[in-house]
């Protein structure tokens, strides 16, 4: 009778033991928000020359896996058989003020490289206009040259730690943190 | 008192009165510390000079002998310290004796016989021998368990091991250390469980979920991993294993010491060091993929028949890099680098660990407690507190920020109470209780968004299992009940939560709006009741049958309900759902062994219907500003997983042996007709050994593991935009691997160094022939080869 009695007493322990120590929960604090720094979010491309000025632009304002597509915008007309100075900008909208990541690719030059992809039958070349230390393209910074009026897709992809030097995308290797396909006439 | 003078008395006229010697002495020979029975034991009584054994059950019989004697019995076994004790005869007796089994742990004899079994009397289950933990010493607990028959794993490179289980894994498989269920983020299939093999005794996995004490979850399995037993002896004994390796030029060293005392106190204290560089695969280096791990354990307690206590801490802590090949930024670099036969980055050896990588540590500091209660059961208590910090780091655009992507802090508390009831050796029956919570804290301080939100979670379970054995057969059954209740707090990108239509469903969820984002409030209550049955029939001592049906209910993990973005190894957005409900496990195995000196088999059958299944699958394309991501959405359906797995050991002679092993699974989603992704495909593996005693204890063995195609897949294939083609490519994330066959060898010889130590000297070779192969359950299959031939030379000292 004794050790039933004992052995009651000691369940009856253990068990509000077990309660004891598990309800002892912490306080629940409200969890920050944390604003992707990553995510790029915009993608403009100007276009700069004597006989006009065109901006493409991408803008993906719920981030890379948000359900939204990227919109759109071309402004301004390309020209046939003209020179354009162009420049690319990287921003991440989802802060305020927008971060401008451009600052940072090209602090980084040498694990950047952005390249521009005319789809073929688009009369369009472009040539590096701004390198890394060792003489690499690094591409934020560029010549666009159009030849007679054609359509297609012209792309821009960055990328973060290509192989350099490449001899395009094919071979460059390294992780794609931008691919924006615009679909540009030459008119 | 009273009682005892009357049987003094009774006694004494009986011993007055002519002997009358036609009377039974019987009992079990039982292990002390788990109540298991002693086959083999010998007994013999000192004063008649007769010898017996006891029976596969542990069972012994004196018969013939004389009332009111007092005899002497000398009680031996080859696992135990010999021990004697007296019985006076009244009437047939009955006389249970607890041995002290242990001397395993002093390395004194290696342990040919079954290991205790952790999940009832009819459940499947399969051992990791001793050998097995010490050849992996360098790997990890899933290439141990890999060696068992039904028992694959998922890997991500070579050192992310996950075990699976009949085809399944990650939150199915319940991970048991120490009695504790261990608490690591397993859901997902990137982290292996975080246990160093080396402190593991023994290894037992319960394939299905019968392992009730254990958790009512375990559609997959069960694994648990129990210390080293101490001896209550006056000892101070020790042992240190050194691996070297040519394949990642690096190594592991681990060392255990124990001082162990007759009055029951203990203390021991185990500690292990890994380090490896790049791996290599036949035809280059799998760059980033070295690995470091630091673990320590100590343990200090009392063990006595009646009582005992034991405090303990462990700490795991491991950093480990993912080939670098396998980290790309949109689907259209996957399909640069699945069209590519060679890894996009090959770099020169190095010890080196950049990002990708990972890094985690996990703690554990237990207190447990028994009491024993002589014709009851013995009762323990365990607490334990775990915690898990897991940093994931990726490559980041700006290389100077060396912030993790991932921060995850995972705390867990525990108590457990289990009463067994020991009273009865023909009757095996536990009951318990168990309360947990445990908080989950993902660092904001990553500045990516959380990939598991913050949540507190309260889990409670009690349980009941009973088993009977009658003659040749038993009969067992348990049930078991589970409450979850999750408490999460979770910020959903606006655009998600409406696009899911969770605006319409769940607005009392919201908190409130912050910018682009919603903070929301998610609870989930979980009822869940899980139940075991099953029979066995024993023949004549050889053949041995068991029937066993599990009933499991798994409540949806984190990643289930919560994902909501891009999974960046994968270069896919994964998304979860917060409507998911339990998943239901209805499974039927079958078991038909042998045993006996020169064949020994177990064929074992089995099928797992699973209602409520929940699987990813691709449902459709998602466009970035990098290009198409490829969506892939949880949902739940009927899946139905059947197979077998096939064990055989002929005994050809004294020295040489044959062991064979087959595992077959095959995996369907029943409502669609489709095949499931990633069930392990067909394997065998067959080994010839040849040993020798009576030269240094020579072993030697070849081993040839065949793994075949899986053909069974589903079709995930998905197009995507290649700018430099300006074109679609087919992206083919589903065709298997081909089939591959490597061929193993070891062999090992004992020194004696002094009277008390011995010296192991081992040396084995895997993928001999440096064949080139991909693992279909390999998640960097897509990227690189495995693992090409890999020399080891092994020390082990024991001391």
């Amino acid at each position: 009778m004794k050790t039933i009695k004992s052995m009651k007493t000691f369940i009856i322990a253990l068990v509000a033991g077990v309660i004891a120590i598990s309800c002892s929960s912490d306080d629940d604090n409200t969890p920050v928000v944390i604003n992707e720094e990553e995510v790029i979010t915009t993608v403009r491309v100007q276009l700069v020359s004597t006989a006009g000025n065109v901006t493409l632009e991408s803008v993906d304002s719920d981030g890379d896996d948000g359900p939204n597509a990227p919109m759109i915008t071309i402004t301004g007309d390309i020209m046939p058989n003209t020179t354009y100075a162009g420049t690319v900008t990287f921003l991440n909208e989802t802060e305020t003020p927008a971060e401008d990541i451009t600052e940072e690719v090209e602090e980084e030059d040498d694990e950047h490289q952005v390249f521009y992809t005319p789809a073929a039958g688009l009369n369009i070349t472009t040539e590096y206009g701004n390198f890394d230390g060792d003489g690499n393209p690094l591409g934020t910074v560029f010549t666009l040259t159009t030849g007679d009026a054609s359509n297609g897709n012209f792309t821009v992809t960055l990328r973060h730690e290509p192989t350099k030097p490449n001899t395009g995308l094919a071979d460059a290797g390294g992780e794609t943190d931008v691919e924006v396909t615009f679909a540009v006439t030459v008119q | 008192m009273k009682f005892f003078i009357v049987l003094c008395a009774v006694m004494y006229s009986s011993m007055s009165i002519a002997q009358d010697c036609t009377y039974t002495l019987t009992g079990y020979v039982i292990d002390l510390h788990d109540q298991e029975t002693l086959a083999d034991a010998t007994l013999s009584i000192e004063e008649l000079g007769n010898t017996i054994k006891t029976t596969t059950k542990g069972k012994y019989t004196f018969s013939n002998l004389c009332n009111g004697a007092t005899y002497t019995i000398r009680v031996s076994h080859p696992l135990c310290n010999t021990q004697t004790i007296n019985v006076t005869i009244n009437g047939n007796t009955e006389r249970t004796i607890n041995m002290e089994h242990h001397l395993e742990e002093l390395g004194e004899i290696s342990i040919t016989g079954e290991a205790q079994k952790n999940g009832g009397k009819t459940a499947i289950e399969s051992q990791v021998s001793n050998e097995a933990i010490q050849v992996n010493s360098a790997g990890s607990l899933g290439d141990a368990l890999n060696q068992l028959s039904g028992v694959s794993s998922l890997n991500t490179g070579n050192t992310v091991v996950k075990p699976v289980i009949q085809g399944l894994h990650s939150s199915r498989v319940v991970l048991i250390t120490e009695g504790t269920r261990l608490q690591d983020q397993e859901w997902g299939v990137e982290h292996a469980p975080n246990v160093d093999l080396n402190n593991a005794g023994s290894i037992s996995v319960i394939k299905g979920a019968a392992g009730l004490q254990y958790g009512g979850d375990a559609v997959g399995g069960t694994i648990i991993v129990n210390p080293k037993r101490i001896p209550i002896s006056d000892s101070l004994y020790g042992e240190t294993l050194l691996t070297g390796v040519t394949n990642g030029r690096g190594g592991s060293a681990t060392t255990t010491l124990t001082k162990s005392y007759n009055s029951g106190w203990y203390a021991s204290f185990q500690g292990t060091l890994k380090r490896f560089g790049d791996f290599e695969a036949p035809d280059y280096i799998l760059s980033n993929t070295g690995a470091d791990e630091r673990d320590a354990a100590v343990r200090i307690g009392v063990n006595k028949y009646s009582y005992g206590v034991e405090a303990s801490y462990s700490i795991y802590s491991n950093k480990l890099g993912i080939l670098r090949s396998s980290h790309v930024g949109s689907a259209a670099d996957l399909a640069n680098a699945i069209n590519s036969d060679r890894p996009l980055f090959i770099e020169d050896f190095t010890y080196d660990i950049n990002p990708p990588r990972q890094e985690v540590k996990h703690q554990v500091a237990r207190l447990n407690a028994y009491k024993r209660f002589d014709n009851i059961g013995k009762f323990s208590f365990q607490y334990d507190y775990q915690q898990n910090n897991r940093l994931e780091f990726d490559i980041r655009r700006d290389s100077e920020d060396v912030r993790p992507a991932i921060d995850l802090q995972l705390r867990t508390h525990s108590t457990t109470l289990d009463f067994e009831y020991t009273a009865d050796n023909t009757v095996e029956a536990k009951a318990g209780v168990l309360a947990r919570t445990q908080t989950n804290f993902p660092d904001p301080l990553t500045g990516v968004r959380r990939l598991i939100p913050d949540y507190d979670r309260f889990d409670f379970g009690i349980y009941a299992l009973a088993a009977k054995t009658l003659d040749a057969w038993t009969i067992e059954g348990g049930i078991r009940y589970d409450y979850n209740f999750i408490d999460a707090q979770k910020f959903y990108r606006t655009s998600f939560w409406e696009a899911r239509g969770y605006d319409v469903l769940f607005p009392e969820l919201v908190i409130e709006e912050v910018g682009n984002q919603i903070l929301t409030n998610p609870e989930f209550t979980f009822h869940n009741v899980s139940a075991t049955a099953g029979v066995g029939y024993e023949f004549n001592d050889i053949y041995n049958i068991t029937a066993n049906y599990s009933l499991a209910n798994r409540a949806p993990n984190p990643s289930e309900l919560f994902s909501d973005g891009l999974h960046q190894s994968a270069a896919r957005i994964e998304l979860g759902d917060i409507r998911f409900d339990q998943e239901t496990s209805n499974k039927i195995s079958v078991a038909l062994s042998r045993k006996h000196k020169n064949w020994s088999f177990t064929v074992a059958p089995f099928a797992n219907f699973i209602s409520d299944f929940i699987l990813i699958e691709p449902t459709g394309s998602q466009q970035s500003l990098r290009g198409n991501f490829q969506v892939w959405e949880y949902r739940q359906t009927d899946a139905r997983l059947l197979g077998v797995d096939i064990d055989n050991e002929f005994r050809v002679s004294e020295h040489f042996s044959i062991n064979n092993q087959l595992s077959v699974v095959k995996g369907q989603d029943t409502t669609l007709d489709v095949p499931l992704i990633n069930i392990p495909p067909v394997n065998t593996t067959n080994r010839v050994t040849y040993t020798n005693e009576k030269w240094h204890n020579l072993k030697v063995w070849v081993e040839s593991q065949y793994v075949f195609r899986q053909n069974e897949f589903p079709d995930n294939n998905f197009e995507i935009f290649i700018v430099e083609t300006d074109s679609n490519v087919l992206v083919d994330v589903s065709t298997p691997p081909d089939a591959y066959h490597l061929i193993n060898l070891r062999g090992q010889l004992d020194f004696a160094v002094s009277n008390k130590s011995t010296l192991q000297v081992a040396l084995a070779v895997n993928n001999l022939f440096d064949t080139s192969y991909r693992n279909y359950l390999n998640r960097q299959r897509f990227f690189a080869d495995d693992l090409g031939r890999n020399l080891s030379l092994q020390l082990k000292i024991n001391y």
